[in-house]
């Protein structure tokens, strides 16, 4: 595996992980504490949606992200051949 | 049959099975002592991983808590699971191609210093023995309720159990009784609240029934209900809360962090074969865990509506026995101040008759929900798993960091496998006692610090860990510097504001108004800045401590979890 590749691979990876980080500081931090009020004066079933977010909406996205990170990160191995036999 | 007898016969059969799993798991190397040989199934691995993460603390009192902290509550809830993005993303693919047994080891190798090593195994064990303290305790009171014995008594069983798996089985026996665990944790936290949430909102899913309305005619949101009857009473409104944004914001990082960071949760990434493997089992651990962690809140609504429809306003005679049945455990206490043999439940603490403890939301929801007799029985059985699933894993950690970090790695590494076995063994068998030492007379300070184990987690270990594997520069000097520093801090805080040291002070005094469970945030950010500035003004690290940066940032050729 040459030096420019595996380089390239960990840049990759380093997108990746900022984009999912991004989304996860998001749902949590932003819609879940800092936009709190804004959110709050739209609803979700019979619960204010910042309210929501903060128990229950963060959580089923930190799942989400979690498994679409694994899909993209089996697909990279793969791509630059370094996926385990 | 009685509750009693259904007691008996449900956490005796979920003893039995530990006890056999135990026997059929039983460790036959220190491989497999301390990483259970390396070959846990993903699926598998994501259950063990469920139940070791979930406490006593998480089964009994996290639905309570929410149900008296309202929107503040979110912390923990997403504070809790928030950490398994970090854990999945930053953590767990680059530890299990690094391919050694513990947390210390990772630090001790990529910082080259036993230095290093031995300020994270004081690290690990600071963390380990303040979580486990509680756990231990928590058995003792499941048993003391359910079964009728002494909190002494059931803390003694607890070890007994505990004793038996963990030094018998270690990491292989742990992980194994911890999948049955979390199968019995799950299915005992599930069922009543099926149950409730069809009786509050008619929607048998919990998590769909916080958002439906409330079944007494009104057509009212259940949550608007919940906000008006607080208003009413003059408590804050349930969805808003009473915490600063800023400590909210706070608390909620160190609770990330600390997760992140907590030795016995990372250790359980060590056990999969494969890099590949530890990513999806994050993924696993966070679903199991989610399913739990989304029925909490919708619980905690419904015992709090259900609370207060039950007793505000209402005749003292009138009660149900339930309410008296906790009474004579103290956990319920009722002073009719104004003597109108009435309970006014109201925030005003001049005029509120009535304290309520945050345990028995879930401990007493079923018998509040007048559910059958076999529904209170799996409760105990479920809080039980609970508890001791996280007691074993934070043994094991606590063992392995004195027979493989101190002994194995430092004073006599010229041990012999079987020796350090037996080493390994005698470590958690001495960890076991301690903790039912603190188990039965616990200490002041263990109550106010097993929140705080996160912070401590959070100011130590995360940036070092984080930084060994992203910054290809970071040092021996940067690393322990910021480790000793971000530890001391931490504790310094903790210690000034939680147990009044140092001149002691209120929540006027706290730094940038954030409470000591959020301060691991500050005091992570100062690790942070600490080691990039110490080590950019110090010497860059060998070229083969460089090597091993490149080698763990490629999934491919992990193979076994090596011992040398």
């Amino acid at each position: 595996m040459s030096e420019n590749k595996l380089r390239a691979y960990w840049k990759e990876n380093l997108r990746y992980l900022a984009i999912l980080l991004v989304i996860w500081f998001i749902v949590s931090y932003g819609f879940g504490i800092l936009l709190i009020d804004q959110l709050n004066s739209m609803s979700i079933g019979g619960a204010k949606l910042g309210f929501w977010f903060a128990q229950q909406g963060s959580i089923y996205v930190f799942v989400v992200l979690i498994f679409v990170y694994v899909y993209l990160m089996n697909k990279l191995d793969q791509k630059y051949g370094l996926d385990e036999s | 049959m009685s509750v009693l007898t259904w007691t008996y016969i449900i956490v005796g059969i979920t003893f039995a099975l530990y006890i056999g799993i135990a026997i059929w798991s039983r460790a036959g190397s220190t491989q497999e002592f301390y990483v259970a040989g390396g070959g846990v199934s993903p699926l598998a691995n994501g259950m063990a991983t469920a139940a070791d993460w979930m406490s006593a603390a998480s089964f009994i009192s996290m639905a309570g808590l929410i149900s008296f902290m309202g929107y503040d509550g979110g912390v923990y809830l997403m504070g809790w699971t928030g950490g398994y993005v970090l854990l999945a993303l930053l953590l767990a693919p680059y530890l299990r191609k690094f391919g050694k047994f513990t947390v210390p080891d990772f630090i001790g190798d990529r910082y080259y210093s036993n230095v290093a090593r031995t300020v994270a195994v004081i690290c690990a064990i600071i963390v380990s023995f303040t979580y486990v303290a509680g756990q231990m305790r928590g058995v003792g009171v499941v048993f003391s309720r359910f079964l009728e014995v002494d909190i002494n008594t059931g803390v003694y069983i607890g070890m007994a159990i505990v004793l038996f798996y963990a030094v018998l089985g270690g990491m292989k026996g742990i992980t194994y009784t911890q999948v049955a665990q979390y199968c019995v944790l799950i299915f005992a936290y599930m069922v009543p609240a099926f149950f409730i949430s069809l009786a509050m909102t008619g929607n048998v899913v919990p998590q769909l029934g916080l958002l439906g309305n409330v079944t007494d005619g009104s057509e009212m949101a259940l949550l608007d209900k919940l906000d008006q009857l607080h208003r009413e009473l003059g408590f804050a409104e349930y969805t808003s809360g009473t915490k600063s944004m800023t400590d909210i914001f706070c608390i909620t990082m160190a609770l990330m962090v600390g997760t992140a960071g907590l030795p016995h949760v990372i250790v359980r990434f060590f056990t999969v074969p494969k890099v590949r493997d530890a990513r999806i089992s994050a993924g696993y651990a966070l679903l199991f865990i989610a399913i739990l962690y989304t029925t909490a809140p919708a619980i905690a609504a419904f015992a709090r509506t259900n609370l207060i429809n039950t007793v505000s306003n209402k005749e003292y005679a009138s009660m149900p026995e339930w309410f008296t049945k906790w009474e004579t455990t103290k956990l319920i206490t009722h002073d009719d101040k104004n003597n109108d043999g009435l309970i006014q439940y109201v925030a005003d603490p001049n005029t509120n008759e009535l304290t309520i403890d945050q345990d028995i939301m879930v401990l007493a929801n079923p018998e509040i929900a007048g559910l059958p007799n076999w529904v209170i029985a799996l409760v105990a059985a479920g809080g039980l798993a609970a508890a001791l699933s996280t007691a074993a894993g934070l043994l094991l950690v606590i063992s392995t960091a004195v027979s493989r970090d101190l002994i194995k790695m430092q004073l006599k590494p010229d041990i012999s496998e079987r020796n350090e076995l037996i080493a390994a063994r005698l470590g958690a068998t001495v960890a076991v006692v301690i903790a039912g030492y603190f188990g039965i007379n616990p200490p002041d300070f263990v109550a106010a610090t097993v929140a705080l184990a996160f912070g401590l987690a959070a100011a130590s270990f995360f940036p070092a860990i984080i930084l060994g594997i992203f910054d290809k520069r970071m040092n021996r000097e940067g690393a322990i510097t910021g480790m000793v520093v971000g530890i001391s801090i931490m504790l310094f805080y903790m210690l000034k504001f939680k147990l009044g040291k140092f001149g002691g002070g209120t929540a006027e005094d706290w730094w940038f108004g954030i409470s000591p469970e959020g301060f691991g945030t500050v005091a992570m950010m100062i690790n942070l800045v600490i080691s990039m500035v110490v080590s950019r003004v110090t010497a860059a690290p060998p070229q083969e401590v460089q090597d091993i940066v490149e080698d763990i940032r490629i999934p491919s050729g992990a193979g076994d979890a090596v011992a040398h």
